[in-house]
């Protein structure tokens, strides 16, 4: 049955930092992609939804409707041979996952999470640990098939509706509705990963590490301590690593057991300055030595907050803001070092603050976020508009650098910050489609406030 | 309930109603062991999309049949189809159903009568073809979804309440009379599921998703259980319905 009307949400359909809330007018679960409403007649603007893993509001359309995209879940095809996967754009990565890993592939490119879809994966051309080697999502995406609001099914690629491809990878979810994909996986001889961890004291000291780990090391990441004092900038861990070359072994499979069943985190227990200040001491010394080297499951490795389900829920009713930008490597680093002092000054600072290089590899979205700099992702309680005001700071001196803000983790940039940040924009908005709409690009276009 | 989970079944798996939330997620979990797969649905579209997800995921085969279950004529030719597809019927699982809309219904003898069709008549229909293929086979395992709406009627949903129930009762006694041949019947009865049965309902704590109720099912036509409740708490909650004298059951809002 098609279904033409919406429906009132029957769950609640937050973004990730639960800020802001903002509620649609109605929802479309999409069950089968045969079956799809007219976008056209239903009244009100549309987007799709994936598993509200972005954290600001461009997953949300406050006023509209949501096309609740979690019921396309299914495989098409996987070819063992070549590692080309084809699925519904609802198969969420972790779905991918638990089928490939087992016969030798892997995701070409891991975000933190592995709770989004292939879907939101496409629309936020999502990064992960390897940007500098692997690029972004969209670099691994053959092709996929768009549906417009006028009913066309376009299948859109490099080489065909090539513009509509570049569009909507990075596209926010406004192009149009993404039913499925054709993914180009990468093999693997483990589901282990040879990892190295080294403590690092400097900002010069980080830039020389993510220096001379590009050609030797897949994945690259790290985490720093935004509390350490004034002058010193920064102290962290970095952490590199490769799948590993040896097959795994039968008794590998008893290692690679989840040591903690994924749980929900009883209410009350809530983030403060204290402790996260106490948080990132601790986390800081648990590694006396200089360089460790262990061999971990991709699990941890990849996705260490996967572990507590609702892990945003520890900001409390109010909701938190996420912060990822990216800057240019240059002048010494002095942007980076203006926005760690920010931060710093105003006592207000995230449980996880994560630093890594973007590498040169372009990505074929026209909105793509990720460009070369270093970039970093941290979070905010929020509290009101002082922490508003800071982030709003911190986009002029990114804004200054040339660098940008990320979409899928912005609440609150600027008509201004965000046109500076992404100048394709005027050729974007010709392939949106009419009648796409989200709270995000309402708000950065002047239409809507909150 | 620390019994190991038991996963391979290589063998053959018949599904009435497979593009079923629910039916899908029990389609998978064979799959990935392996089975072979026929699979019966309303829709060509739906049914194919099934089918590629199920081979990706490691079935052996899948083959399907176009068959609206509420006409009884089709069910000969759709379990000889499955027969010559399967050669046995080794784990058989019933579970197309429809909620109705029990406000409708009391004022409509013609919709109280056509969700019966497919909750009841046509299920118990079937059920009896199937039974006696069994039967003549000597094995196999017969699953069928009911629902605890079944176990007492609640002003809220009793027309699709007294369809479950009615099959609940018929399950009870095939289930005596196919043990003797060898056959297992399983009754299975799930408490609130999200799926597009349930689509138009506020989701609260007590809804389970399709993956725990499949995973519950799965089990149970692998192990040959009787009666299963899911998840399993439902049964101690029926239980205290049940207890419920009438005299207060009718005063309640439920
Ligand atoms: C803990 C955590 C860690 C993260 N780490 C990273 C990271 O390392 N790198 C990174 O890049 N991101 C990261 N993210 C962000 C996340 O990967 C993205 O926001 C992702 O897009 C979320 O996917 P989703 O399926 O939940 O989509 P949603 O958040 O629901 O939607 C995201 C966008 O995709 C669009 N969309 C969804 N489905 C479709 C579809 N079928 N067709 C068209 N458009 C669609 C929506 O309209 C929206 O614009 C992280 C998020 C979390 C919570
Ligand atoms: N969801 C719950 O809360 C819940 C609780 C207890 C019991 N149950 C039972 O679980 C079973 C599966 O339901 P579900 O929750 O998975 O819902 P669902 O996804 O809506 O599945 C219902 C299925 O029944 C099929 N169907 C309906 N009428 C049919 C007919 N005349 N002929 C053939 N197929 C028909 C539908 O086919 P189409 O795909 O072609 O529409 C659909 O596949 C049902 O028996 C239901 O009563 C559900």
């Amino acid at each position: 049955m098609k279904r033409t009307v919406s429906q009132p949400p029957t769950k609640a359909y937050e973004s990730w930092g639960r800020y802001p809330r903002v509620e649609p007018c109605g929802v479309i679960p999409l069950d089968w992609r045969d079956e799809l409403p007219d976008f056209g007649a239903l009244g009100a603007s549309v987007l799709p939804y994936g598993y509200g893993r972005s954290y600001g509001d461009s997953c949300l359309n406050k006023n509209g409707i949501l096309l609740d995209a979690s019921g396309l879940r299914r495989f098409i095809a996987f070819d063992d041979e070549t590692g080309v996967l084809r699925c519904e754009a609802g198969v969420r990565l972790d779905d991918i996952l638990s089928l490939v890993v087992p016969r030798g592939w892997f995701l070409p490119v891991s975000p933190g999470t592995k709770f989004v879809s292939v879907g939101g994966a496409i629309a936020n051309d999502i990064h992960g640990k390897n940007h500098h080697q692997g690029g972004t999502w969209g670099r691994h995406v053959r092709r996929f098939e768009l549906v417009r609001s006028n009913g066309e099914r376009l299948i859109c690629s490099a080489e065909e509706n090539a513009e509509l491809y570049r569009a909507t990878i990075g596209g926010l979810g406004l192009t149009g509705l993404i039913t499925s994909a054709e993914i180009q996986l990468k093999p693997i001889k483990s589901a282990f990963i040879d990892e190295e961890q080294i403590r690092f004291e400097s900002l010069d000291e980080f830039m020389e590490l993510a220096q001379e780990s590009v050609d030797d090391f897949e994945y690259t990441v790290a985490w720093i301590d935004c509390f350490v004092e004034e002058g010193r900038y920064i102290r962290g861990h970095f952490m590199r690593g490769n799948h590993r070359e040896a097959p795994d072994r039968p008794e590998d499979a008893k290692r690679a057991l989840p040591l903690v069943v994924p749980f929900n985190l009883p209410g009350g227990i809530l983030l403060n300055q204290y402790t996260v200040r106490a948080f990132n001491t601790v986390y800081y010394h648990r590694q006396v030595a200089k360089r460790v080297r262990k061999t971990i499951h991709y699990e941890p490795f990849f996705y260490p907050l996967d572990t507590i389900h609702n892990w945003n829920k520890i900001y409390g009713d109010a909701g938190f803001l996420q912060y990822q930008c990216v800057v240019p490597v240059e002048n010494d680093n002095a942007a980076i070092k203006e926005i760690l002092s920010r931060i710093r000054r105003s006592g207000e600072g995230s449980f996880f603050t994560v630093f890594k290089t973007f590498g040169e590899i372009a990505s074929p979205g026209m909105l793509s976020f990720p460009r070369p700099g270093v970039t970093l992702a941290l979070d905010f309680a929020y509290r009101g508009t002082s922490t508003l005001d800071l982030l709003e700071s911190l986009d002029a001196v990114v804004r200054a650098s040339g660098g940008a803000v990320y979409p899928a983790k912005d609440a609150r940039m600027s008509a201004e910050s965000f046109h500076t940040f992404f100048p394709a924009w005027d050729e974007f908005s010709e392939y949106i489609d009419p009648c796409f709409s989200s709270s995000f690009i309402r708000r950065v276009n002047g239409e809507d406030t909150l | 309930m620390n019994r190991r989970p038991l996963v391979n079944h290589t063998g053959s798996v018949l599904i009435f109603g497979a593009t079923s939330a629910i039916a899908t997620d029990v389609a998978r979990r064979f799959a990935s062991g392996g089975a072979t797969l026929f699979l019966v649905g309303r829709s060509e579209e739906k049914l194919s999309a099934l089918r590629d997800d199920l081979l990706v995921r490691g079935a052996a085969r899948v083959e399907t049949a176009v068959a609206d279950l509420t006409e009884i004529e089709s069910h000969e030719r759709v379990v000889e189809a499955a027969k010559q597809a399967l050669g046995t019927l080794d784990q058989v699982l019933v579970a197309y159903g429809v909620l109705g809309d029990q406000r409708a219904s009391e004022t409509s003898v013609e919709t109280t009568l056509r969700d019966w069709q497919v909750n009841a008549t046509s299920t118990i229909a079937l059920l009896t073809l199937l039974a006696n293929e069994l039967e003549r086979q000597r094995f196999g395992t017969l699953a069928v979804i009911s629902s605890v709406a079944g176990d007492r009627g609640r002003q809220s949903n009793y027309v699709y309440g007294a369809a479950k129930a009615a099959l609940s009762a018929f399950l009870s006694g095939l289930r005596a009379r196919l043990s003797k041949a060898g056959v297992h019947v399983v009754t299975i009865k799930p408490g609130m599921v999200d799926t597009p049965m349930t689509a138009q309902m506020k989701k609260g704590p007590l809804f389970a998703s399709p993956a725990r109720v499949g995973q519950d099912i799965h089990q149970a036509m692998l192990r040959g259980r009787d009666v299963v409740y899911s998840p399993w708490y439902w049964r101690g909650v029926m239980l205290v319905i049940r207890l419920i004298p009438e005299p207060v059951f009718k005063r309640l809002p439920l």
